[in-house]
């Protein structure tokens, strides 16, 4: 969908930020541009709406070369996000987000409507559309940034560290919608962060960039954390990649054991010398019973140790990592769908189905 | 004193003919507004055109500066001896003045324009001429306004050179007064300008208030409360 083909940026001051730059966004995905500062990721991106021109070489978009059309003409059919979203601080919400249609001659009427419809799909009350962008949180901004970059419907989205000025709870929130947004509109997307974490999470492709604007490493997001291409990236992506990489592997493999349980509310006896699982009613785990607990006529919530994390059974090899490691008895708790108590596994178990992984 | 001033108010015939308060106050809105008008209509285009584009920004600056120190009286003296046209020497020399605050404001407005907002607007596919008329003067407007209101402020204290030229204004009841040691008529008319230049400025407010879009003013509010959302 997106080719750079030996693509090289040159600024006057003799800096060279992408050198001889060559990759193919496949069409439909989520392609990640991840480097340190100064490593041309963001020109690179920069460069598709022609937002900066290259020194040398081609980019197609869809085929087409992008010098072909006036510059604002494929602008318009590129939707841009960038950071601190940029809206427009005299429009209203509706009327930023109707921008691209309105500049592409839509009557005023029909932009609104699809504004409206905008607004929804990423998730803000349309109530909001007459609201402006300084009565809005950082997050509700870029929710509505993305909005305005959809509004014209077109098939490539170019987005600029968009979720950078954010706090970390937010910017969660927002690759969680970005990648329900995707699995709904199928879009090309090339995305741009500092952040090793991010391209992972939200990408189908990752491309390590290096200072100096040379592409370090190309692939998915497994095969960059497990075998990276070369130190720099090996660093880049860190010493925890190991750990990472998990994010990758499923558990179904994983066999489960059982611990006793006891239900809350009901008559407990005095535990032996192992951990004891409370659950509700529903059979949801609420807690741990210590080894040398007292006998109780009705057991309560508060007696308990508060629970690691749970494991959702098949889900990711480190979510199951992280319930043993975090479980007060050793033992990750793992629950099925409706959040219901299915067994245990201990941090030893996990290793094994890792070592068995790796080694065949 | 002040009964003097009160006396002289009161006179009927200050009120009276050609040259009487209604008619030198109605003279000096009129040369305020002439002034004005010229002055904006140089300024604002360059200003928009100089922050738009980003070329010659430090030319004006430096032009701007060298304007702003020339002494306006000097100024319509010379141009009154040199063109002997008094009414073109004072109205020359009241534009020459009110042109640096209007295009510091404009340069200000459209140059200060947030450059993310800006990015935004080019990245959206929007060609020069819509940026700025779409993006850029609309977010520059409350500078603008404020460049205009400055500019009337210094018109209104200044027009009273005009009366140096032999020509009307609330300029006449200073002048003429000082000649005659009419001290009532120079408090009576200074106390008028000041009145006027109360006035206009509460127009031009007004003004400000309609043409700045509201959304502007909300993020105005906002920054002044303390900060919009994180």
């Amino acid at each position: 969908m997106i080719e750079f083909q030996a693509v090289t940026k040159r600024f006057p001051d003799g800096t060279t930020a992408v050198d001889e730059l060559s990759l193919s966004v496949e069409e439909g995905t989520i392609t990640v541009f991840v480097g340190p500062s100064g490593c041309g990721k963001t020109t690179s991106l920069r460069m598709v709406n022609r937002m900066v021109e290259p020194s040398s070489g081609t980019i197609l978009v869809g085929g087409e070369d992008i010098r072909t059309p006036h510059p604002a003409v494929l602008r318009r059919g590129i939707g841009y996000v960038i950071q601190q979203a940029g809206l427009f601080p005299h429009r209203n919400l509706l009327d930023n987000i109707a921008t691209v249609p309105l500049l592409s001659g839509w009557t005023r009427a029909k932009a609104r409507a699809r504004a409206g419809e905008l607004l929804e799909l990423v998730g803000l009350p349309a109530e909001l559309g007459k609201r402006y962008p300084a009565q809005l949180s950082g997050g509700q901004q870029q929710r509505v940034g993305v909005a305005r970059a959809l509004a014209a419907d077109p098939p490539v989205l170019l987005m600029d560290e968009p979720f950078s000025a954010v706090d970390p709870v937010v910017r969660e929130g927002l690759q969680d919608e970005l990648l329900r947004l995707q699995d709904e509109l199928d879009k090309t997307v090339v995305f741009v962060t500092h952040d090793i974490d991010e391209a992972v999470r939200i990408g189908e492709k990752v491309a390590v960039f290096r200072t100096g604007g040379l592409l370090a490493q190309y692939g998915s997001p497994a095969d960059v954390l497990r075998d990276p291409a070369d130190d720099f990236v090996a660093n880049f992506v860190g010493k925890d990649r190991g750990y990472r990489g998990l994010s990758f592997l499923d558990s179904t493999g994983l066999t489960l054991s059982q611990v006793p349980t006891v239900t809350i509310g009901a008559p407990v006896e005095a535990t032996g010398s192992e951990w004891v699982l409370a659950l509700n009613e529903q059979r949801q785990p609420r807690g741990w019973r210590s080894p040398g607990s007292a006998p109780s006529a009705a057991l309560r919530e508060g007696d308990l140790h508060a629970g690691g994390s749970l494991h959702g059974h098949g889900s990711s090899l480190r979510g199951a990592l992280d319930a043993a490691l975090s479980s007060p008895a050793g033992q990750g708790v793992v629950v099925d769908d409706t959040g219901a108590y299915l067994g245990v596994v201990s941090a030893e178990t996990v290793l094994e189905v890792i070592n068995r992984g790796s080694a065949g | 004193m002040l009964g003097d001033l009160i006396s002289w108010f009161g006179d009927g015939a200050n009120w009276r003919g050609s040259g009487g308060i209604p008619a030198q106050l109605l003279a000096h809105v009129e040369f305020t507004l002439i002034s004005l008008l010229i002055a904006a209509a140089i300024a604002i285009p360059l200003g928009l055109f100089v922050g738009h584009s980003g070329r010659g920004g430090v030319l004006l600056v430096g032009a701007s500066n060298a304007i702003r120190s020339l002494p306006t009286l000097g100024l319509v003296t010379f141009l009154f001896l040199l063109i002997s046209g008094a009414e073109a020497a004072a109205i020359i020399g009241l534009v020459v003045l009110a042109i640096p605050p209007i295009l510091a404001g404009t340069y200000a407005g459209v140059s200060e324009a947030d450059r993310v907002v800006v990015d935004a607007a080019v990245g959206m596919g929007m060609t020069g001429r819509q940026r700025l008329w779409q993006v850029e003067v609309p977010v520059a407007l409350p500078l603008i306004m404020g460049g205009i209101r400055n500019a009337v402020l210094q018109l209104v204290a200044t027009v009273a050179v005009a009366a140096y030229v032999g020509l009307d204004g609330l300029g006449r009841f200073l002048l003429d007064g000082l000649k005659i040691l009419d001290y009532s008529a120079v408090a009576g008319g200074a106390l008028l300008t000041a009145l006027l230049a109360v006035l206009l400025d509460l127009v031009f407010a007004l003004l400000s208030r309609i043409v700045v879009p509201q959304g502007l003013r909300v993020a105005a509010r906002g920054a002044a409360a303390g900060g919009t959302h994180p």
